[in-house]
């Protein structure tokens, strides 16, 4: 029961994060038909810009200025050079968000350093919410729960319930339509872009201080975002949603669980000493998004809620 | 009638052409690696020759799927990687001596590497081949983080962290070459380097070769013409597994290691870096790729620490503005010159050269005293005597004024192209 509940809590706030990180990614995978592959670098920065402005100022100020520095960054990229690369083909656009992570990397590591910095959760947020089983719920944590719903119900109010979200809409589909009705498609594709690396550098400024805030951060993350994004179906808001939760749920629960393959399958002969038998599921926990993304792509390659295929 | 079949008669290359396009430069760069040891290389040059070597066949290998097959996989060391590790364990039968492996020379090993690497390709391409584009690509970047995660699992095939290791100097010798000295494992790496070369020249010559193409091109007017488009990718992926294969079998030849770090991300991501920088589109595009990125890494690593910044900024500055690669520069630096101006070509290119030079003095000054200031041990970036410190005005003017600069000379020479 312990296990079931903390699974669940740390699983969803876990999944919440990975959503935050995935919506922006989702609208403009739809948006460019492109991966883009410095996502969860805009992440990082995220996590390393609200430590500046923390360092000069409060948790608070970084909340609101550090996403939209982010999401002004993603827009400059977007509009000196992602507009120019769309031409040579979406090949050419996967490859120069490749370049770009490792970019952002390396100028990351020169100015903050090799090493994590020390970001850490806000006084006001740094205690215990509940205590169940003999063990504490962190606030902040919940504090992450609330602002990504806060979060997800704005995007869908702003995509679904306005005329600027109408337009977007259309313009991931119908891009020449929209044009031709008299829209400046080029300056939506920026904006998206721009608010989807917002999206990612709240999540950083979220994340950063509940694990480690490294130049390390966005390649051990960047992979994950992809599979949720794939698993959910593309340009699926909702699939990315309950891909997210779905793969924090399942990475928490692998963890929790001391069970080995021998145990699993000891019916059919497998026994601790052999290679495979030695296997413990949480060890396993860390590939299961990738388990998880190659099956899906082999057995359904719309995703969880995609309409197309990738 | 007799006059179309009189003009496609012509539209064939002579005998003379084919020789000078097709067998010559294959004939060059043979004779360039057999002359190399007789100028009496030092053993930091062998180092590098065969790091070269055994990189010009994995970016080749990796062009057949990208450049020729259109499919753009993030985990393309993953065959490198199986292919090596038989290699790596087949070295250790040979030692052993059972069996027929007390018979097979060490001479041999990356046909081992590259039976591997087939194989793999053969299991992991089934699924993965039936859909070209970004499901290609996620399923080989998912295929990619499995592989790596099972390697730290299997510790009987994979060694855990400290890999495996083995002795080339078993086993019978072939060619009289024991592979003891470094000058020995030359002739090995060259001899093989030579043999993937034409190797994968010659698959590009094949039928299937050209449907490779014509897939990447348009799979669906492939369908039409009766041929399976799945199978052909399918097919193409396998031999690109087989020769990143048989570079792994060089390798593990070469360092006498393999660790489960040669199956990372890492590596697939720097082969997809020197094939695309190279050229994809050139059959020896990969070739120019690897020997500059190898290059680069070992010796541009001694001089600076921000060498992975450089090579960032040159990737992003080729996928930018060069989408044909280095041998797209060159090739397009010779055809300019064969134009109808090619004095005013030589000089525009020349402005051009000028700009992109002063731009990369401007950021080699900003990278350098970044990095130095970074590090906070005080050090000062002195070039040609000068003292550049983060605080001196010197500095800033020598980042700013050579950019712009040299920003704009380059768009100087643009302008001057599109008014012509």
């Amino acid at each position: 029961m312990e296990t079931i509940v903390f699974g669940l809590l740390n699983g969803v706030s876990y999944g919440l994060l990975l959503f935050m990180l995935s919506s922006g990614l989702t609208l403009i995978f739809s948006m460019m038909g492109v991966l883009n592959f410095a996502h969860a670098s805009f992440y990082m920065l995220g996590a390393y810009f609200a430590f500046t402005i923390t360092g000069s100022t409060s948790f608070w100020i970084a909340l609101f200025i550090a996403p939209v520095l982010v999401g002004l960054v993603g827009a400059v990229v977007e509009r000196y050079g992602l507009r120019k690369v769309h031409a040579n083909g979406h090949v050419a656009e996967l490859l120069f968000t490749f370049g770009l992570a490792y970019l952002i990397e390396e100028v990351v590591k020169i100015i903050y350093g090799k090493t994590a910095v020390d970001y850490r959760v806000p006084d006001l947020l740094n205690f215990a919410a509940f205590e169940i089983y003999g063990a504490t719920f962190p606030a902040y944590r919940i504090f992450v729960i609330f602002i990504a719903i806060a979060m997800l119900v704005g995007l869908w109010f702003l995509l679904k319930r306005t005329r600027a979200g109408l337009i977007i809409q259309a313009a991931l589909t119908h891009p020449h339509m929209v044009g031709h009705l008299g829209h400046n498609v080029p300056f939506i594709f920026m904006t998206v872009f721009g608010i989807g690396c917002a999206l990612a550098g709240l999540a950083g400024l979220m994340a950063g201080n509940i694990f480690v805030t490294d130049p390390a951060m966005a390649v051990q993350m960047g992979p994950i975002v992809f599979v949720v994004v794939v698993v959910g179906g593309i340009g699926s808001l909702e699939g990315a949603f309950l891909a997210s939760i779905l793969i924090g749920l399942l990475q928490n629960f692998a963890v929790g669980i001391n069970a080995s393959f021998a145990d699993l399958f000891g019916f059919i002969g497998l026994t601790e000493m052999s290679e495979v038998g030695s296997i413990t599921v949480s060890s396993l926990a860390p590939v299961l998004p990738f388990l998880l993304l190659v099956l899906m792509l082999i057995f359904r390659p719309q995703g969880l809620m995609g309409e197309q295929e990738l | 009638m007799s006059d179309t079949t009189q003009t496609f008669q012509n539209l064939a290359p002579s005998a003379g052409a084919k020789f000078r396009q097709r067998t010559l430069p294959i004939l060059i760069f043979a004779a360039i690696l057999f002359a190399i040891p007789m100028t009496g290389p030092s053993r930091t040059f062998y180092t590098i020759a065969h790091q070269m070597g055994i990189n010009i066949v994995f970016a080749l290998s990796y062009n057949m799927i990208l450049g020729k097959g259109g499919l753009l996989s993030f985990g393309h060391a993953v065959y490198f990687g199986l292919g090596g590790y038989l290699a790596m364990h087949a070295m250790n039968w040979i030692e052993a001596g059972s069996g027929i492996w007390g018979a097979v020379p060490v001479f041999f090993l990356p046909l081992v590497g590259f039976a591997g690497g087939a194989l793999a390709g053969a299991i992991i391409g089934w699924p993965s081949c039936r859909k070209a584009g970004t499901t290609f690509a996620m399923i080989s970047l998912g295929v990619a983080e499995l592989i790596f995660a099972a390697a730290f699992m299997f510790d009987s095939f994979f060694g855990g962290e400290q890999g495996i290791s083995g002795d080339r100097m078993n086993g019978y010798e072939m060619f009289n070459l024991s592979l003891g000295p470094i000058d020995e494992v030359y002739w090995f790496i060259a001899f093989w380097t030579v043999v993937g070369v034409i190797g994968m020249w010659a698959f590009t010559r094949t039928p299937l070769g050209k449907l490779s193409e014509a897939t990447r091109d348009n799979a669906q007017r492939v369908q039409f013409i009766g041929y399976n488009p799945q199978r052909v990718r399918y097919l193409v992926f396998i031999f690109a597994g087989g020769f990143a294969g048989l570079a792994g079998g060089m390798a593990a030849v070469n360092y006498e290691i393999f660790t489960p770090d040669a199956l990372s991300l890492v590596p697939s991501g720097f082969v997809l870096i020197m094939a695309y920088v190279g050229g994809i589109t050139y059959f020896v595009g990969p070739i120019f790729g690897a020997i500059l990125l190898t290059y680069m890494q070992s010796m541009l690593s001694d001089f600076t620490e921000a060498w992975l910044l450089y090579l960032g900024v040159l990737f992003i500055a080729i996928v930018m503005f060069a989408p044909r690669g280095i041998a797209g520069i060159v090739f397009g630096f010779f055809d300019g010159l064969r134009g109808d101006n090619p004095g005013r070509f030589l000089g525009r290119w020349l402005m051009r050269l000028a700009g992109i030079l002063l731009m990369l003095t401007g950021l080699i000054v900003l990278v350098e005293i970044s990095v130095r200031w970074s590090n906070g041990y005080g050090e000062v970036y002195e070039p040609f005597g000068l003292h550049l410190d983060i605080t001196s005005v010197l500095s800033w003017v020598l980042v700013i004024l050579p950019a712009v600069a040299g920003v704009w000379l380059t768009r100087f020479a643009s302008k001057e192209e599109d008014g012509q």
